[in-house]
């Protein structure tokens, strides 16, 4: 079994796994942080968008070793400390969840989105959600927030 | 209001570990020794099994145990029930209730349907042995189309002939008849309610463990109601006695009703893990929830309305074929017949209605309860017909409800079909959303779509809901197993914080937070120091769950009361410190003083000298913990009116919602932000079902809808923003006005969505979901 070594949330970790072994699987059942979730097995609800070298990735469709020596950004990683990141706290502030298994995703993918692209309208958050499935919230309120965050984030 | 009382949009208190990645879903749970199980299931919907050679996959890498049906049988494990008894027409007396075992018996009945479980050390490892289990399997023919069943060449279950379950009939056939024979004009639709699946973006999932020291289990499972299915497994499978069970259903990643039931998976892992001596995980794959989730709604309908000159209805004649799927899941039986057919009248004064439903079996997953469970599709139908009667006798559709409409005088109001409503103003609802609508500038509006090239449509659905589910003794006398009351426990601590346990379960739906605001209401604590306990049958007292808007009309009721022990007995302890008499003892906002003075007592003293009872009264118990069980004395009625207005574009029959208006009488709100969302979400769903979602089975039974590559869930960009709007009429049945609000959205939205798309179109049946294909379609024939 390879050994996979990489930086999660700022931390070296390393596990010995089998080479098909998933991202996600690596994050969750190896390193222990189960804030990155698993929603689908064909690669559709986005509920495990993690960052790997600072860009958004559905980590059940990269092999944990493709991201050997990357540094890797799980919901978990972003707060800092007590202090939630602006985007989570527009998720707060806006009513931007309600059981929270999408959440995290939603999270990472809104975090990347608002650093990728500036002046967000709805529209173009829409359009840009299309690999984040939520059940829960019609959406609505989620725009709402990536939107705010976005704003807090200096976008 | 307070700032954290009823009424106010507190931000939610566990948000916070959702963001963070912190929260605690059963699949994030791993314990010590833990093995993982991967089901062997049916590739066909129909077969009869000849035998199981388990030999090669036994033998191979890490698996811990395979197990048969044969084995849970002789192990005395109970089949799986459906806790609700319909008795038919013509006094049959139960409904016909096929053997439904938790690992198949000589027979599998739909794709999906569980043959042997397989352990291993792996969850790679028990799935890849799950392949080599070789099950020789003699393909029958299936049966598949809810209206094709009855009487199928096929039968599927000994028990049920013709593949019925039940025919049963509501309200009164010869007064219908009669009023459709004084009708000026009747109204006829053929109507189809899509089969969709639930899909709550967490799988279904379950943790077992067998303590050999104490002989207890534990079982971690995604439960709306973890006291129900402690019960059911005890009671009915028999896999341990109740209390020598620990059920725990955590943070659960939405339910929307498929997550009531008790399924085979934890009752099988729950058995096995004793058996195998090692804790055992379960975690459905996505392709696995599909499969055998429980479905929602499958109706096919014919409805007619008799109205007299004026538009005025005289009478509603309704047949329905329901289809229950292979086997009968939980509560399969009562959401096509008492969910449903009750709520036909619907915000109206219809005096004669008849409706019969023949519940039906197919080589299908099961069909239960779905956000809404059989009131989506009585709304569905009702406005679909009241809509299609407004176009044919040329009256405005607004118009034709309003002449209906039970007047706001009338409560409480007695239905021809069980419900008696208890108030509603449903006028105010519709004057309301025709306002936020700006019903009066859609002809203008239109016209601009129209010098576009495009069609436009505008459509309503007035709908009411029995929530708040529901008395026992009415249950009861419509054949339901159980009581539907709910149960809450407030003990207050030494230092003055509380720690409130309701039966109810949280699973999105924002309790920790609303729950807390009501404490905070009522017995004036901060909100911080409120901690809401759900989901756990070692903690909690009993309590019957999550379902049927059911949370805060029955939970928050039964809170109410325990709050008013604990104000009662803090009296007592009150007037004895401040030397008062107990009437003269009064409490608001936390503090007890004694009237005209301004000696006080806060309750967080009073808990303290509860606890640390020195200087205490006579004859009062130390300790300041109470509990309440409140039976509600009616369903509540939510009611409002939906308007749904889209553009269509004939060419591509691209769909698009231009504008979505909301008006919900929810009553008392004690959030309004969670409340918004619950409309929100509700919409989206039903917007799903309208537009974009189906179900489907080919002719072998194959799901070919079985993958979000297949199925289409609504995604941000497929809806829009949402114009929500309320009214309101208190409840006058439950101590806090309250009704419910977690199906609205998705038992309102449907109708309004095709009401508006068959506008636009010409007014022809479109079914749903109305696909881009099929709304090109009905845009050319309109041409
Ligand atoms: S788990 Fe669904 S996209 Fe990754
Ligand atoms: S909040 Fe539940 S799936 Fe998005």
């Amino acid at each position: 079994m390879p050994t996979v070594s990489m930086t999660v949330n700022g931390k070296a970790v390393s596990a010995d796994v089998e080479s098909r072994t998933l991202l996600v699987h690596y994050i969750r059942d190896h390193i222990g942080l189960t804030g990155t979730h698993v929603g689908c097995d064909t690669s559709q609800c986005g509920a495990c968008v993690v960052h790997v070298n600072g860009k958004s990735v559905k980590s059940c469709s990269t092999l944990a070793v493709q991201a050997e020596g990357a540094d890797v950004t799980t919901i978990e990683g972003l707060a800092s400390g007590e202090e939630l990141h602006p985007m989570q706290a527009a998720f707060k502030e806006n009513h931007g969840l309600q059981c929270g298994f999408c959440t995290p995703g939603m999270v990472m993918s809104a975090v990347d989105l608002a650093n990728n692209m500036k002046n967000l309208d709805e529209a173009t958050i829409r359009e840009q959600l299309d690999g984040n499935i939520c059940r829960c919230t019609g959406y609505h309120n989620i725009v709402k927030s990536i939107k705010d965050g976005a704003e807090r984030m200096g976008g | 209001m307070t700032e954290t009382g009823i009424g106010a949009a507190v931000r939610r208190t566990e948000d916070q570990r959702f963001l963070t990645g912190n929260g605690n879903y059963t699949d994030d749970i791993n314990v010590f020794g833990q093995t993982y199980a991967a089901f062997v299931r049916s590739p066909h919907a129909h077969a009869k099994i000849n035998g199981i050679n388990s030999t090669a996959a036994a033998a191979a890498d890490g698996v811990v145990a395979i197990l048969t049906g044969e084995e849970l049988a002789a192990d005395g494990v109970g089949p799986l029930i459906c806790g609700w008894n319909i008795a038919g027409k013509n006094g049959v007396e139960a409904h016909n209730s096929p053997v439904h075992h938790a690992l198949a018996m000589g027979k599998v009945n739909y794709v999906g349907d569980h043959v042997a479980l397989v352990v291993a050390e792996t969850q790679a490892q028990a799935d890849s042995a799950a392949e080599m289990v070789e099950v020789d399997y003699e393909e029958l023919p299936a049966v598949i189309g809810t209206g094709k069943a009855l009487n199928h060449a096929t039968t599927i279950h000994e028990e049920a002939p013709g593949n019925m379950c039940y025919d049963w009939e509501i309200g009164d056939a010869s007064a219908t008849d009669a009023a459709f024979a004084n009708a000026a004009h009747t109204t006829t639709i053929e109507i189809v309610n899509n089969r969709v699946i639930p899909n709550a973006m967490e799988p279904r999932a379950c943790l077992a463990q067998f303590n050999k020291g104490t002989g207890d289990w534990t079982l971690h499972v995604t439960s709306q109601n973890p006291h129900v299915h402690r019960l059911v497994m005890s009671a009915f499978n028999g896999v341990a006695p109740e209390h020598k069970l620990r059920v725990i259903a955590p943070d659960v990643g939405g339910g929307f009703g498929s997550k009531i039931f008790i399924y085979a998976e934890e009752v099988v892992c729950t058995w096995a893990t004793r058996k195998v001596g090692r804790p055992i995980k379960w975690t459905a794959k996505r392709s696995e929830s599909f499969l055998c989730d429980a479905h929602g709604r499958d109706h096919v309908s014919k409805a007619e309305l008799a109205l007299d000159a004026d538009g005025k209805f005289l009478g509603l004649r309704v047949n329905t074929k329901a289809n229950l799927g292979s086997y009968l899941s939980t509560f399969a039986s009562a959401v096509p017949t008492y969910m449903y057919a009750t709520l036909l009248a619907g915000t109206y004064t219809t005096p004669a209605i008849y409706c019969d439903v023949q519940g039906v079996f197919t080589n299908t997953a099961p069909v239960d309860a779905y956000r809404g469970a059989g009131r989506p599709e009585a709304t569905y139908l009702l406005e679909r017909v009241v809509e299609t009667a407004a176009r044919e006798m040329n009256i405005d559709p607004a118009d034709l409800r309003r002449r209906n409409y039970i007047q706001p005088d009338a409560f409480p109001y007695q239905t021809p079909v069980v419900h008696q409503y208890d108030i509603g103003d449903y006028g105010a609802s519709l004057d309301k959303a025709c306002d936020m609508a700006d019903v009066g500038g859609f002809a203008a509006r239109r016209a601009d779509s129209e010098s576009r090239g495009k069609r436009r449509g505008l459509g309503y659905s007035s709908y009411i809901e029995a929530c708040g589910i529901a008395p026992s003794a009415a249950v009861g006398a419509l054949g339901g197993g159980v009581g539907l009351w709910e149960s809450a426990d407030i003990r207050f601590n030494a230092t003055g914080s509380v720690t409130v346990m309701t039966g109810t379960h949280n699973h999105g739906q924002g309790h920790e937070t609303a729950f807390a605001q009501v404490i905070s209401e009522k017995l004036g604590v901060p909100i911080e120091n409120i901690e809401i306990v759900e989901g756990d049958t070692d903690k909690g007292p009993f309590g019957m769950g999550t379902y049927g808007s059911r949370s805060i009309a029955v939970g928050g009721s039964a809170i109410v009361k325990a709050a008013d022990k604990i104000v009662e007995k803090g009296k007592k302890i009150a007037a004895h410190c401040l030397e008062a008499a107990e009437d003269d003892i009064e409490f608001a906002g936390g503090n007890f003083t004694v009237a005209g003075t301004d000696k006080v007592m806060n309750i967080a003293e009073v808990a303290f000298t509860a606890y640390v009872p020195h200087n205490y009264p006579e004859g009062v118990e130390p300790g300041l913990h109470e509990q309440a069980f409140y039976d509600p004395l009616n369903f509540s009625f939510p009611a409002g009116v939906h308007i749904c207005e889209v553009e269509i574009d004939p060419t591509t029959g691209e769909t698009e919602i231009v504008n979505y208006t909301a008006v919900d009488d929810f009553g008392t709100i004690i959030n309004p932000m969670i409340v918004e969302g619950q409309v929100h979400g509700g919409i989206g769903q039903g917007v799903g079902q309208a537009m974009l979602e189906g179900a489907n089975y080919d002719e072998n039974g194959q799901l070919v809808t079985g993958s979000y590559m297949d199925y289409t869930m609504p995604r941000a960009d497929n809806l829009p923003n949402f114009n929500v709007g309320t009214t309101s009429t208190p409840s006058p049945l439950n101590p806090l006005g309250v009704k419910g609000a977690g199906e609205a959205g998705a038992i309102a939205s449907p109708p309004a969505v095709i009401n508006a798309i068959t506008d636009a179109c010409g007014g022809a049946m479109i079914d749903m979901p109305a696909t881009q294909e099929k709304v090109w379609q009905a845009c050319q024939a309109a041409e």
